[in-house]
């Protein structure tokens, strides 16, 4: 991975359901302890609102999208935005592997939904080491 | 039980960079969780743009009120941009002014001060809320 060259890893916002907010934790688990020396976080709303500071970096940078939910915000305004989208990981496959955990909450997850969380952001440390690979 | 047939819409900011984002998810969820859980709705502000029709149309029809964590008031652009003017709008910088002794410091998991201050920011939505509803403010619910 080139100096000065990141990942970003963009989460839904998903306040309506469980499953935004595992996406949410899953991402922070990946930016602060995972993989904090190669992966930030942007806010998803900047892509919305067509923040020029905010499409600059996507465009720059390889972005890996996570969704709570099949109408996967995150992944559309991603590419809405021309960003460089390399993967795009859903929370329900993830459990569709994982039938046994029902997540719950919003405002705080459940241990069940903390677990699913933490599957969540091993893929997305996988996904990570692919593109950094990648970008050599 | 009378039926409540007006409902206010609330955008909150996603706010993922900042623990002032954290402080607007958590504050918007208490309102619709607790505090006028069926007079309001909320709505995923990224969906404007991915394609949410219902959202788009349920924010031109009812009123709604946007809540920012920080200063680009990305909800409150997003809101003017694709549906139409808020009914009112709130930004967590500016009652942290009011709280000089508030630290934010966690986007994950919020500290009890931390949720405090959240639990406050729901209150002023709710006040709100009333307005947009042309309620007198209602001391039952608080």
């Amino acid at each position: 991975m080139p100096e000065n060259k990141y990942v970003f890893v963009i989460p839904c916002s998903g306040i309506g359901k469980s499953l935004g907010t595992v996406s949410r934790k899953a991402a922070y688990k990946v930016v602060e302890e995972l993989r904090p020396k190669y992966t930030t976080i942007t806010c998803l709303a900047l892509l919305t609102v067509g923040d020029e500071e905010t499409l600059k970096k996507v465009k720059e940078h390889p972005c890996i999208s996570i969704d709570g939910c099949p109408s996967k915000c995150a992944q559309k305004n991603v590419l809405a935005s021309n960003g460089r989208l390399m993967k795009s990981l859903l929370v329900t496959e993830t459990l569709r592997n994982h039938r046994d955990v029902k997540p719950e909450g919003i405002i705080e997850l459940n241990p069940e939904g903390c677990k699913l969380a933490n599957l969540v952001a091993e893929d997305v440390a996988k996904a990570v080491d692919e593109v950094i690979e990648g970008e050599g | 039980m009378a039926l409540i047939k007006e409902k206010v819409g609330i955008v909150s900011c996603s706010g993922e960079e900042i623990p002032e984002g954290t402080i607007s998810r958590i504050a918007t969820r208490l309102v619709l969780e607790k505090l006028r859980p069926y007079e309001t709705v909320t709505i995923c502000l990224p969906l404007f743009l991915a394609g949410g029709e219902g959202e788009r149309t349920f924010a031109k029809l009812f009123p709604t009120i946007t809540l920012d964590g920080c200063e680009k008031r990305c909800a409150e652009i997003g809101t003017s941009k694709y549906s139409g003017k808020p009914f009112a709008t709130i930004v967590i910088t500016d009652i942290l002014k009011q709280c000089p002794v508030v630290n934010l410091k966690s986007r994950d998991e919020p500290s009890v001060d931390e949720f405090k201050f959240a639990e406050k920011v729901a209150k002023e939505i709710a006040k709100k809320v009333d307005e947009a509803l042309g309620r007198q403010e209602d001391t039952n619910q608080k």
